[in-house]
């Protein structure tokens, strides 16, 4: 029955769903996990890279770039990022939509563009693709951590149905369920910057398959505020600081010799 | 340029006075017009120049910013306000049918707990200012301002500055500009204040 109404995305099936874009959703669930956590003075994001070949070339990306060092967190605007669970390339395309769209509210009106106002130009867009024809929904799903002056720090989640919602903690991507429950039992409304931090660390490690986590299978970030300048701060950590915070917190892998050797000629070595 | 508007700022609110005359050519049509607009709860606008301008883009500012709060649930900021009205007289400039508008806007940001003033003319200049003046009467009320003003002043100070510049500008300019007509934004809101 329900094969009838799949081929077009647009086209409600007799129960009154789209299954085109349930389908992308349930392909987001199978996605890299994508965890947020708002805490008092700050937003904390987390993603887990699916693991890629040994032999892929991350040489560019282990540096960090501006945009972030990977391919899961990016850097929208001055006062937003973004953790992204779905397929890539759709993701890139929205990605670079959302930094116009940023780029043209600070043309006309000289202001970082309000977080909620990216949320609703990103899903007017996703929408969009739930009504016009002949076209594929875009496989993803974002978080978006933020600033303004309006509502302070604020996460919000959107899917590909356009729908968008803010959240105190949340979680996308596989085994999102695990995670929102352990999230549940451990927010408080008080949470602070480091114990967000140690929040979100210890629920990846709980929901994600290996025992221990690394830079190559995590990515990581935060919002804050500068206390001077009281403007944001978005910082994307580099694989370096990504392992460094993992053993801060005793969650990073034992590296056997050989690897502790090389680290230490790179200048990377965390002392276990 | 036979009209008048001044702005300043003292500590928590914001003062624009303005003038209350509609004239043509030589003629004195009205003498109380309001030409202070309010732009949604924290937001004013004294608006001069070529009439029929001033009221067409002061309505389409207004109705725009209006349409801003409804889709946001907020309003705009002074500062995002005031840029986004700038970028405007800047295109308008641009087109084969320019706005002749000069503006002091003021406004008080409830995120910052700040009062600002904006100086901006039709060539789309804009400068924070914490006094303004626009028109003939600016010769005037600049020095008096630039004498008298203080940032840190209470109402009853900043209103005793803005009579002395309208003192001024009726004692001095050759032309009378009749009555004037002062408005206040603080963290309340807008209101009229009698002289």
């Amino acid at each position: 029955m329900a094969r009838r109404y799949d081929s077009r995305t647009t086209i409600f099936s007799p129960e009154g769903r789209l299954y085109q874009i349930e389908y992308a959703m349930e392909a987001i669930s199978h996605a890299g996990t994508v965890l947020g956590v708002l805490a008092t003075d700050g937003v904390v994001l987390a993603a887990e890279k699916k693991v890629t070949g040994k032999l892929l070339d991350l040489s560019v990306a282990k540096e960090g770039g501006y945009g972030g060092s990977g391919e899961k967190i990016f850097l929208l605007n001055t006062n937003v990022i973004a953790g992204v669970a779905g397929l890539t390339a759709d993701a890139n395309s929205l990605i670079n939509y959302a930094r116009s769209a940023a780029q043209r509210h600070l043309f006309s009106y000289n202001e970082d563009i309000p977080v909620e106002q990216l949320a609703q130009r990103l899903c007017d867009l996703k929408q969009g693709y739930t009504q016009y024809g002949g076209l594929r929904p875009f496989g993803v799903s974002l978080l978006y951590a933020g600033w303004d002056p309006h509502y302070q720090f604020q996460l919000y989640h959107s899917d590909p149905s356009g729908n968008y919602s803010g959240w105190k903690a949340t979680c996308i991507g596989a085994n999102n369920g695990t995670a929102q429950s352990l999230l549940k039992q451990e927010y408080k409304d008080t949470i602070g910057l480091e114990d967000a931090i140690g929040l979100v660390l210890r629920t990846m490690s709980k929901t994600m398959d290996s025992t221990s986590l690394s830079s190559e299978k995590l990515e990581f970030a935060t919002l804050t505020i500068d206390p001077q300048t009281k403007r944001p701060i978005a910082k994307i950590y580099r694989p370096a600081e990504v392992d460094a915070l993992l053993s801060k917190h005793g969650l990073a892998k034992v590296e056997d010799a050989e690897a502790t050797e090389m680290r230490s000629r790179d200048g990377l070595l965390v002392v276990h | 340029m036979a009209e008048c508007s001044f702005g300043l700022v003292g500590k928590g609110y914001v003062l624009i006075a303005s003038d209350t005359s509609a004239s043509r050519s030589i003629v004195k049509m009205k003498e109380n017009e309001d030409k202070i607009k309010g732009l949604g709860p924290n937001l004013m606008m004294a608006y001069g120049g070529e009439p029929g301008d001033t009221i067409q883009f002061a309505e389409y500012v207004e109705r725009n910013l209006r349409l801003y709060h409804i889709r946001h649930n907020h309003t705009l900021r002074p500062a995002s306000a005031a840029a986004w009205i700038r970028r405007s007289l800047a295109d308008s400039l641009r087109s084969r049918h320019p706005y002749s508008v000069n503006l002091i806007l003021g406004g008080y940001d409830h995120t910052s707990s700040m009062p600002n003033l904006y100086w901006i003319d039709y060539l789309g200049t804009m400068v924070e200012v914490p006094f303004a003046a626009h028109g003939y009467g600016a010769y005037f009320a600049l020095a008096t301002l630039d004498r008298f003003h203080d940032p840190e002043a209470t109402l009853e100070e900043g209103l005793e500055t803005l009579k002395r510049c309208i003192n001024e500008v009726e004692k001095r300019l050759i032309i009378s500009l009749g009555k004037f007509m002062v408005k206040i934004i603080d963290r309340n809101g807008m209101r009229e204040v009698e002289l």
